[in-house]
């Protein structure tokens, strides 16, 4: 009320709770959303323009920087989109603190431990030697 | 209500399935010939193909379904002639999509 009503409901609530990121997640998954959106379309493009699909061509295309970056960004911005999102499916179903709690831990895990994975895989692949 | 409902439930099919796929898929070029081999094995076998197309269709619904909501989070499109066009554009759109894609990427392997 203090902001006046000339703030937008996403005004009002950033920088709330205990923590004072109550706004944060929403608006986080929104500009991931869009990040992805740019992204997505990228990889799709990419793999259309590719003449093929067999280990060489694909090595070449993740070797160029034009490949790897986009790439990478993807990977990135992909676990952290997916792990906000499913987190709101366990908050929307999960409503014991602590099974909550030990899902959304497990989640996170799996997230951090699948990019790194995924980021490895691709590192090893652009800065790889011969093939 | 029902393009909502599967906002959700391919936006969870391509979180678990879809990223380990491509990340299944980049530790396969990474580790050698054979792996790859093995990847393109299973993915080119007619299950691997069902998943595959699965994993595309939900990638385009999520994608499509994702910027309606984007617009409706403006305040825009809330208007019911005008949202159940975008709801229905959205299932088309993500079905001619996926068709257009896999035609397109049957034809190159080939």
């Amino acid at each position: 009320m203090s902001l006046g009503d000339s703030a937008t409901p996403l005004g009002k609530v950033r920088g709330l709770g205990s923590a004072r990121e109550g706004g944060e997640h929403w608006l986080t998954e929104r500009v991931t959303s869009i990040a992805l959106l740019l992204l997505g379309s990228w990889l799709i493009a990419s793999l259309l323009l590719l003449p093929a699909f067999d280990r060489q061509t694909l090595i070449e295309w993740l070797r160029a920087p034009s490949g790897a970056v986009p790439m990478a960004l993807f990977v990135i911005i992909s676990f952290k989109h997916a792990l906000d999102g499913v987190r709101v499916t366990v908050d929307d179903y999960v409503h014991e603190e602590g099974n909550r709690f030990a899902l959304n831990t497990l989640l996170l895990f799996l997230a951090v431990g699948g990019a790194a994975l995924a980021l490895y895989a691709l590192a090893s692949v652009a800065f790889g030697g011969a093939a | 209500m029902l393009v909502s409902i599967l906002h959700r439930a391919t936006g969870i099919a391509i979180s678990f399935a879809g990223l380990a796929i491509l990340t299944w898929w980049l530790m396969a070029v990474a580790e050698g010939p054979e792996a790859y081999a093995k990847f393109v094995k299973l993915a080119t076998h007619p299950v691997g193909l069902v998943v595959l197309v699965g994993i595309t269709w939900s990638f385009f619904q999520h994608l499509l379904s994702g910027i309606r909501h984007l617009v409706m989070d403006t305040g825009a499109g809330f208007e019911l002639d005008t949202n159940k066009r975008f709801a229905i554009l959205t299932i088309v759109g993500s079905a001619l999509l996926t068709t257009a894609l896999w035609v397109y990427f049957l034809g190159v392997v080939k």
